[in-house]
C-alpha cells in the first residue's frame, strides 16, 4: 500500500516536514536536525526503490486524489524522472548534513525559517522532476523560485539586491514559459504532456505551435541562466549565504535542464524539436558553444573561488544545452550523463567552499594561502573535484564531456567541440591556479599568526559529506558504464 | 493597411495582452527604479493573465455554473458556458504573483534600510564606494 504511494510520498514527506520543523524547530532546536535529515533521508531511499520498480517494471503513473489523466494531475516516473529523482534526493540529503553544522555559525537563531524554506525548496524540486501537468509544472516552478528568493536575501550585504534582481529575471522566465503553456492550451485543449504528445502530431505546421515552443524554452534558458541570459545567476549565488548555495547550486540549474528535456522528449517529439526546424537546431549548439567559452573566460577574470564556481555552473548549463541539441544518441546520452555528474561536481565544489568558508570566513584568492596545509581533507576533496571538472579520468567529468564530444564529432559541430576542450584546458587554468595559491604559496606571517599553523579541518558534519562526495566522483565515474546502459538508454527516446 | 487594422480589430484581445505585456517589459529593463521595476513585472504578469481569461470566452455564453442533475440527465452544451478551465488556472496564477510580489516588497525595504534609497544608479555607487 505505502508502495504504491511512494511517487505522492517523496514529494509530501519533506512538504510536511518543513511544517514541522517551523512548528517543532521553533521550540527546541534539537527537533531541526532530525527532522530534515529524516525526512530526506526517507526520500532518497524511496526515490531508489521508484527508479528500481520502474527499471524493472516501466514506467509508474500515479493519479493524485483519484482524479484521472488528462483531467487531473498525474505523476509519472520514467527512467528519466527516477534517475533525476535520485540525484536531486540524494545531493540534498549530503548537503543537508553539512548545512545542519553550518547554518549555526552562518545564520543563528534563523535556523527553523531557513530549514522551513530549505525543505519547501527541496520538495519543489522533487516535484517539478516527477509531474506530468504543464501548469503544474509552473506552480512548482515558481515554488522553487520563490524559496530560492527568500533563501539568497538571507545572506549578507548585497544579498538582497542580488535577490531582487533574479525575481525580476526569474519572472520573466517563468512568465515565458506560462505563456508557451497558454499557447500549448489554445492549440491542444489540454494540460496533461502526455495527451498534448498526442494531440500535437496533427498541429505541427502552424506557427503557433513553434511560438509556444520557442516561448517555453527561452522560459527555461532564463531559469538556468543560459548565456546571455545568465547575467542574474553569478551575482545571486555568490552573494546567498554558502548554506544556501551548496544546496541551490547543484540542484537548480540541472533541474531546469532536465525539465528543457521533458518539454522536448514528451510533449514535443524529438522530430519535431530537432529535425523539422535544422538551422535553430545547428544556432542553439553555436550559442552554447559560445557560452561555454565566454563563461569560462569570465570565471578567469574572478578573484573568489565562490564567484568563479558560479561563473564554472553558467558554462556548465552550455555543456548540457548544446549536449541535448546536438539531436544525436552519444550528445543526449552525455547531456544527461553531464546533468548527473555536474551535480554532484558542483556539490563537492561548494562543499569545499563551505568548508573553507566555515574555518577562514570567505573564499577569496588571498586568504587561501597555506590552505593545503591547515585544511588536507577538505583540499584533498577539492582537488579530486577539479580534476572531474577538468574531466580527467576515472574521475565522473571525463566521462559525460567524452560523449559529449563524441556527439559533437557524429553531428559535424566542430565549433561545441573547440569549445569543450578550450573550456577544459581554462579549467585547468583555473583550478591550478587555485593549487598553486594554496599549496605552493608561502604564508605570509601575519596571516599564520591570526589563523595558527597547526592543521584546522571544518567539523565532521561538514567535513564527512564532503569527502563521501568526492569519492561518489569516483564511484560514479567508474559506473557511468552501467548507469548509461541500464539506465539513461532507457530514458532516450526510440532510435536513440 | 485596412487588413492589418482588420486583423487588430477582429482579434484586439490579444493586441492589448501584447502591447501590456511590452510596457511591463520596458519598466523592468528600462527604468532605474527598482519600485518601478517591479510595477512592471506586476504589469507584464497582468499582461498574460488577460491573455488566459480572454481565450476562455465564447460570443454569446453564459457562466460556468450548472445545474448537476440536469447535465447529468441531459448533457450539457459546451457553446452555452464559457471555458472555466483559464480561469481557474489563472486564480494560482495570480496567488503565485502576488507571492513574488510580496517577497520583491520586503526586499525592497531590506535594501532601502541598507542603502538608503531604491534607485538603482544611487545603489550602485554605494556599493562601489
Amino acid at each position: 500500500m505505502i508502495l504504491e504511494n511512494f511517487p505522492a510520498l517523496v514529494i509530501a514527506v519533506p512538504l510536511l516536514a518543513a511544517f514541522a520543523v517551523n512548528l517543532l524547530g521553533r521550540l527546541s532546536r534539537a527537533w531541526i536536525a532530525p527532522l530534515v535529515l529524516g525526512s530526506l533521508a526517507f526520500s532518497t531511499i524511496a526515490s531508489v526503490v521508484l527508479l528500481a520498480r520502474v527499471l524493472r517494471e516501466g514506467t509508474v503513473r500515479y493519479v493524485m486524489g483519484g482524479w484521472r489523466a488528462p483531467f487531473g494531475i498525474e505523476l509519472v516516473v520514467d527512467p528519466l524522472s527516477g534517475l533525476m529523482l535520485v540525484v536531486v534526493a540524494a545531493v540534498a540529503l549530503v548537503a543537508c548534513v553539512s548545512v545542519v553544522k553550518s547554518v549555526e555559525q552562518e545564520l543563528p537563531g534563523k535556523d527553523y525559517l531557513f530549514f522551513t524554506l530549505l525543505l519547501i525548496l527541496i520538495a519543489g524540486l522533487l516535484g517539478l522532476v516527477v509531474t506530468g501537468d504543464a501548469f503544474n509544472l509552473y506552480v512548482l516552478l515558481e515554488i522553487t523560485s520563490i524559496t530560492t528568493y527568500g533563501l539568497i536575501a538571507m545572506g549578507p550585504d548585497r544579498a538582497p539586491l542580488s535577490s531582487f534582481n533574479y525575481i525580476i529575471m526569474g519572472t520573466i522566465g517563468a512568465c515565458f514559459y506560462l505563456l508557451g503553456v497558454g499557447y500549448l492550451y489554445i492549440l491542444t485543449g489540454s494540460l496533461n504532456m502526455a495527451d498534448i504528445a498526442l494531440i500535437l502530431p496533427g498541429l505541427e505546421g502552424q506557427v503557433a505551435v513553434a511560438t509556444a515552443f520557442a516561448f517555453l524554452l527561452v522560459g527555461f534558458w532564463v531559469k538556468m541562466a543560459f548565456f546571455p541570459l545568465h547575467s542574474w545567476l553569478p551575482n545571486a549565488y555568490s552573494h546567498a549565504p554558502n548554506s544556501v548555495a551548496v544546496v541551490v547550486a547543484p540542484l537548480m540549474t540541472k533541474v531546469t535542464v532536465y525539465l528543457m528535456l521533458r518539454i522536448i522528449l514528451t510533449v514535443f517529439s524529438v522530430d519535431y524539436a530537432f529535425y523539422q526546424h535544422a538551422a535553430v537546431q545547428s544556432t542553439i549548439v553555436w550559442v552554447s558553444a559560445g557560452a561555454i567559452v565566454c563563461a569560462s573566460f569570465l570565471a578567469l577574470a574572478q578573484r573568489d573561488l565562490k564567484r568563479m564556481l558560479t561563473y564554472i555552473i553558467v558554462a556548465e548549463v552550455g555543456y548540457m544545452v548544446g549536449g541535448a541539441w546536438l539531436a544525436n544518441s552519444a550528445g543526449l546520452t552525455g547531456a544527461v550523463l553531464h546533468i548527473v555528474n555536474d551535480a554532484i561536481m558542483t556539490l563537492c565544489m561548494f562543499l569545499a567552499v563551505l568548508a573553507i568558508a566555515y574555518r577562514i570566513g570567505d573564499t577569496r584568492f588571498e586568504n587561501l594561502t597555506g590552505i593545503f596545509r591547515k585544511m588536507p581533507i577538505t583540499m584533498a576533496a577539492f582537488t579530486l573535484g577539479a580534476f572531474s571538472m577538468i574531466g580527467v579520468p576515472p574521475t565522473c567529468g571525463f566521462f559525460s564531456k567524452w560523449y559529449l564530444i563524441l556527439g559533437g564529432v557524429e553531428a559535424d559541430q566542430w565549433g561545441f567541440v573547440i569549445a569543450l576542450v578550450v573550456s577544459s584546458l581554462v579549467n585547468a587554468v583555473l583550478f591550478f591556479r587555485i593549487i598553486e595559491i594554496g599549496y605552493f604559496r608561502l604564508e605570509e606571517q601575519d596571516h599564520a599568526a591570526v589563523h595558527g599553523n597547526g592543521v584546522a579541518e571544518a567539523p565532521l558534519m561538514i567535513l564527512s559529506p564532503l569527502v563521501l562526495t568526492a569519492l561518489a566522483l569516483l564511484v560514479v565515474g567508474f559506473g557511468s558504464g552501467l548507469i548509461v546502459k541500464d539506465v539513461i538508454r532507457l530514458a532516450l527516446p526510440a532510435g536513440f | 493597411m485596412d487588413g492589418l487594422l482588420n486583423e487588430v480589430i477582429a482579434k484586439y484581445n490579444y493586441w492589448i495582452y501584447v502591447v501590456l505585456m511590452m510596457i511591463g517589459f520596458y519598466a523592468m529593463i528600462g527604468k532605474n527604479n527598482l519600485v518601478k521595476k517591479l510595477l512592471g513585472m506586476n504589469i507584464f504578469q497582468t499582461a498574460i493573465i488577460l491573455f488566459f481569461v480572454s481565450t476562455g470566452v465564447k460570443r454569446d455564453a453564459g457562466v460556468a455554473i450548472v445545474d448537476k442533475y440536469e447535465v447529468l440527465k441531459h448533457g450539457v452544451d459546451a457553446s452555452t458556458v464559457v471555458n472555466p478551465l483559464p480561469h481557474v488556472l489563472m486564480l494560482t496564477a495570480i496567488v503565485v504573483s502576488v507571492s513574488v510580489t510580496g517577497v520583491a516588497l520586503a526586499l525592497l525595504i531590506r535594501i532601502h534600510r541598507r542603502y538608503g534609497s531604491l534607485e538603482e544608479d544611487e545603489i550602485l555607487e554605494k556599493i562601489r564606494q
